[in-house]
């Protein structure tokens, strides 16, 4: 007599046969013809280049906070522009102060210097004659080389 | 190369049998890939719309070769798109038809004479099944092609080599 974990196992077999039976099946049948072209990966009919995995500096989450913060301002002001007329100089004060805090903000930020972006000097390698592909500081190590060998 | 696909040179009856299966399989589900290249491509999503509905027949459209079965070329083929076609073709998994709307993928259309940049018929890089005459043919002469092309497939050997084919 079967016990229920052997119910259980039929249906792991059972599964098994199954699914074997199907993949056998659709092996024997199928077109199986690749070619380069066909394994490529697909890319809208272009010839994909690069890393699937881009990244992107992380200095441009400031950039879209700040750019949120202000067009949320704008939003905010569109609807206040409507009822100006008849809330008058009250209106005008609340979004004043509204404006003049997000200033401040923006001040802030400036002075802490979050907005500064300084461009790192890239590494631009080049040929040499007879050593080959060289970093652009290939010179200062080679005298670096010469006078640790000098002492 | 699969296990069975071409490697028999006489019918078989039981082989038959199964062929049919899969051809009856394969024309009701003509998944064709989603893209237009001019103004053919309006006429083919009219025929994708309700009025001529393609679902009735299991055509349906699809955004990656891998998936579909049949490529409509609807419309102008331009040389820098061709060498594109023939990449998305050749992406796509067998079995893979082609069907060609319209004049200027028949034969350049219009550009026949003139036309610098137009691939004069998509036939030049790509093995075409049916050809849709019009400019641009109705969503009719489209569904007409559709219906030739099943034909073609339900006379079609899978596990025959073509040359045995009496």
């Amino acid at each position: 007599m079967l016990t229920d974990f052997g119910y259980i196992l039929l249906f792991i077999v059972t599964g098994a046969i199954f699914v074997g039976v199907a993949l056998f099946v659709a092996k024997l049948v199928r077109p199986d013809r690749p070619n380069e072209i066909k394994l490529m990966t697909y890319e809208c009919g272009e010839i994909p280049f690069g890393d699937a995995r881009v990244q992107f500096n992380n200095r441009f989450y400031i950039i879209g906070l700040m750019f949120l913060i202000f067009e949320v301002e704008i939003l905010l002001l569109f609807p206040w522009a409507v009822v100006f007329k008849e809330i008058g100089w009250f209106a005008f004060a609340a979004m004043f102060v509204f404006v003049f805090l997000i200033f401040i903000g923006f001040i802030y930020e400036l002075g802490k210097g979050q907005l500064k972006w300084d461009i790192p000097k890239p590494r631009v390698p080049r040929y040499v004659e007879g050593v080959g592909v060289v970093d652009d500081d290939y010179e200062e190590k080679k005298v670096n080389e010469a006078v640790l060998q000098t002492e | 190369m699969g296990m069975l696909d071409k490697k028999y040179h006489d019918s078989n009856i039981i082989i038959v049998g199964l062929e049919s299966a899969l051809n009856w399989a394969r024309k009701n589900s003509l998944w064709y890939e989603q893209f237009g290249l001019a103004c053919c491509a309006i006429e083919m999503m009219a025929t994708a719309a309700s009025r001529y509905d393609f679902d009735r027949f299991g055509i349906i459209p699809r955004s990656s070769p891998r998936q579909a079965d049949v490529m409509i070329v609807a419309g102008t083929v331009t040389m820098k798109m061709a060498s594109r076609i023939l990449r998305l073709y050749e992406q796509m998994s067998e079995p893979r038809y082609v069907i060609s709307m319209g004049s200027c993928s028949n034969c350049g259309g219009p550009y026949w004479e003139h036309g610098y940049h137009v691939l004069k018929g998509v036939d030049k890089v790509v093995p075409v099944d049916v050809y849709v005459p019009g400019c641009p043919p109705r969503p009719e002469a489209l569904l007409e092609g559709f219906l030739k092309l099943q034909e073609k497939i339900t006379g079609e050997t899978i596990l025959q080599k073509k040359e045995s084919v009496k």
